[in-house]
C-alpha cells in the first residue's frame, strides 16, 4: 500500500503537524516504505493465533480505593506557560 | 407519511469512588481548580496508571444487575483525540473487550406494559477536564480536577421506539445505579449524563435512518424536550426534501432547540489501540462472588416483595421503591409497629408532602421512621384519631418529640369512653331542638352538623366511629 500526497496532508492535519508542502512527497515515500514492511508481516499465518493486547502474560494489578495524592498544584503549574486563578490557560478553544 | 422513531442511549455514570480510576487523587466535587489533578492525571512523562479496585467491583455489580456477559478478560484502550482538557492526547477507555458485555433491562411503560431494552455493553473510562470559555485575555481556562474521574459508560441497543420509552429507560438506569450504590445520580453535578442517538424511518422499513447524537441532556425533562425538538426537526427536514446529516447536536435549554456542534466525519478517527501502560484485567470467580454477595435487592425484586409481603397495591409498591432510601424508611416504619398499608400511605403522602413543602430530601427528614411507627401504633390502638394524627405528625416534624410525648403534652388522647360521649351528645341534642326536628323529618345531611358539634366540644378528640354510632342511635330513637 502506498500513500499519496492527499493522505499525507490528511494525516498531518489529524496529528496537528505543520508540514511544509515541499516535505510531503518525502514523507509519502518514507511512510509507504514502512507500510510495505508491515505488509511483509501479513504473509505470516496467524489464523489460529488469538490477538494479544499486551506482550506480558500478566494481569493488571489493582490498587485500593483511597486518596493518596496531595494537592501539588503549585509545583505542577510551575512548568505551565500560563496560569490564572488556578487554571491552565491555553489558546482559545471554542466548539 | 408515518414515521417511526428509533432511539439508543449512551449514559455516562460517574462511579461513586473516593479516588480516581488510575490515580490516588480525590474526586470530591467542587474543589479549587486543579488542586485534585496529580501528575498521573496530567500525563507527566514517566507516570503509570494503576487501576482502582473499587471501579472494577462497581462495574461487575452493574453487569450482574443487568444479567450481562462478564469477562473473563477486559482490556483498556487509548482513544486518541486532541483537546486541551485532555492533556495526555488520549482518553483511557475500553474498545474491543469492555468489562460488561451484552445485557438487558426491563422498563415499565405508562400503559402498564413492559419492554426489554438491550444493553450492548458497559465500559470503564476516565473523564476529561473542563474548559472554561470565559474570556481570559483571549485564552481558555482549563480545570483538570475532573480528569481521571471514573466513568461507566452504558450503551444501549437502538431498541427504543418512542421518546417516552427512552425517558423510561434512562430513569430506570438512574434508579438502578443509585440503588446499587455505584453512582450518586446527581445530574446537576454531571454524575449522570445522557447522550441520545435519534433517527427516524418510515413505518415498516427495516434499515435505520441517519442518526444525530444529542448531548447536554442534564435532566430528564430537558432530555424529553430535546428529543421532541430533534424528532420534529428531522421529520420537517425529510418531508421538506432534505437529508439528515450525521452529526453531534447540543441541546440549548434556554432556547429549547438543538444545534449542530461538530461534524463527526473527520473527527471520528480515534485510532483506538490497547494501552501499553495497562495490562489486561482478569475477572476471577472470587471477584464475581464478592460482587454477587454485595448486591442489594434490586428495585423490581423489592417491588414484588412489597406487594406480596405487605399486601400493598402495585402503585404503592412502585412508589415506595422509587428510591432505596424511601423503601428502607417504609420498612423501618413497619418494623416499628406501623400497619403496612397505613405506613405506605403516611410515607408516600404525609411525609413526602412535608418534605416537598420544606424542599428537603428524605435523608434530612426531621421525623424518623421510629417516630412514624410510634404514631401509627397510636392510631391503630385508638389512642388518637387519624385526623389528630396529622397534628401529632406536625408537632413531631417541628421537633416536639415522639408521638406519645406530643399526645400527652397536647392532651390529644382520643375519648373512647361511651358514657362520656353520650353525655356530650345528649347535651347537644337538647340544645338544638330545631335541627333534631329537621333531621327526623328526613334532612340526613344534618348528621354532619351534629358530628361537628361533638368534635367542637371535644376539640376533635372523640372517637369518630363511636360518635357516629351513638348519634344515629339517639337521633333516630
Amino acid at each position: 500500500m502506498s500513500l499519496d500526497h492527499s493522505d499525507i496532508t490528511k494525516i498531518a492535519h489529524l496529528a496537528r503537524m505543520a508540514l511544509d508542502e515541499s516535505q510531503v512527497d518525502a514523507y509519502a515515500e518514507d511512510l509507504s516504505n514502512i507500510l510495505g514492511l508491515v505488509e511483509q508481516l501479513e504473509a505470516a499465518e496467524t489464523d489460529a493465533i488469538e490477538p494479544m493486547s499486551h506482550p506480558l502474560h500478566m494481569a493488571q494489578r489493582l490498587r485500593a480505593d483511597a486518596v493518596t495524592e496531595e494537592d501539588c498544584r503549585d509545583e505542577n503549574q510551575a512548568v505551565a506557560p500560563s496560569v490564572e486563578n488556578g487554571l491552565y490557560l491555553v489558546p482559545r478553544v471554542i466548539e | 407519511m408515518q414515521w417511526e422513531t428509533v432511539i439508543g442511549l449512551e449514559i455516562h455514570t460517574q462511579l461513586a469512588t473516593k479516588s480516581k480510576i488510575f490515580s490516588g487523587a480525590s474526586i470530591a466535587y467542587g474543589a479549587d481548580p486543579n488542586t485534585q489533578a496529580c501528575i498521573i492525571d496530567l500525563g507527566f512523562p514517566g507516570v503509570l496508571p494503576v487501576l482502582n479496585e473499587a471501579v472494577v467491583d462497581m462495574a461487575l455489580t452493574f453487569g450482574l444487575a443487568i444479567n450481562a456477559e462478564i469477562g473473563p478478560r477486559s482490556v483498556f484502550a487509548r482513544k486518541n483525540y486532541f483537546y486541551p482538557d485532555l492533556p495526555k492526547g488520549y482518553q483511557i477507555s475500553q474498545f474491543e473487550l469492555p468489562i460488561v458485555g451484552m445485557g438487558s433491562l426491563t422498563i415499565d411503560l405508562e400503559d402498564g406494559s413492559q419492554k426489554v431494552i438491550g444493553i450492548t455493553r458497559a465500559h470503564l473510562e476516565e473523564d476529561a477536564g473542563k474548559s472554561l470559555h470565559e474570556d481570559f485575555h483571549g485564552m481558555s481556562g482549563i480545570d483538570l480536577n475532573r480528569t481521571g474521574t471514573p466513568l461507566l459508560e452504558i450503551v444501549s441497543e437502538p431498541d427504543m421506539r418512542s421518546i417516552k420509552e427512552a425517558v423510561a429507560y434512562a430513569r430506570k438506569i438512574h434508579q438502578l445505579v443509585v440503588y446499587l450504590g455505584i453512582c450518586d445520580g446527581n445530574m446537576q453535578e454531571g454524575s449522570f449524563r445522557v447522550d441520545a442517538n435519534l433517527s427516524i424511518r418510515p413505518f415498516g422499513q427495516e434499515a435505520f435512518g441517519t442518526r444525530t447524537e444529542l448531548k447536554n441532556l442534564n435532566s430528564f425533562r430537558f432530555m424529553e424536550r430535546a428529543l421532541n425538538f430533534e424528532l420534529e426537526r428531522q421529520i420537517d427536514l425529510i418531508e421538506g426534501g432534505g437529508k439528515v446529516v450525521q452529526e453531534t447536536r447540543l441541546y440549548d435549554a434556554d432556547r429549547d432547540e438543538t444545534r449542530s456542534m461538530r461534524s463527526k466525519e473527520e473527527a471520528n478517527d480515534y485510532r483506538y489501540f490497547p494501552d501499553p501502560d495497562l495490562l489486561p484485567v482478569e475477572i476471577n470467580d472470587q471477584q464475581l462472588q464478592r460482587a454477587r454477595q454485595n448486591m442489594p435487592e434490586l428495585p423490581d425484586q423489592k417491588r414484588q416483595r412489597f406487594e406480596s409481603d405487605y399486601s400493598l397495591s402495585s402503585t404503592d409498591a412502585l412508589m415506595l421503591t422509587q428510591s432505596r432510601q424511601q423503601a428502607d424508611f417504609f420498612e423501618k416504619v413497619v418494623s416499628n409497629g406501623g400497619d403496612a398499608r397505613m405506613a405506605a400511605n403516611w410515607v408516600t403522602v404525609e411525609l413526602t408532602g412535608a418534605l416537598n413543602k420544606a424542599g428537603i430530601p428524605l435523608s434530612q427528614s426531621p421525623v424518623t421512621p421510629e417516630q412514624v411507627g410510634g404514631l401509627l401504633r397510636r392510631i391503630a390502638d385508638n389512642t388518637i384519631s387519624g385526623k389528630l394524627a396529622k397534628q401529632v405528625f406536625e408537632a413531631m416534624w417541628n421537633g416536639e418529640g415522639d408521638a406519645d410525648k406530643v399526645i400527652e403534652a397536647k392532651g390529644l388522647k382520643q375519648i373512647t369512653d361511651s358514657g362520656q360521649i353520650e353525655t356530650i351528645i345528649d347535651e347537644i341534642i337538647a340544645n338544638n331542638p330545631k335541627q333534631v326536628e329537621q333531621f327526623r323529618a328526613g334532612k340526613d345531611k344534618l348528621l354532619g352538623f351534629f358530628v361537628g358539634q361533638v368534635m367542637k366540644q371535644t376539640q376533635g378528640k372523640a372517637n369518630p366511629g363511636q360518635v357516629n354510632k351513638i348519634l344515629l342511635g339517639k337521633l333516630k330513637g
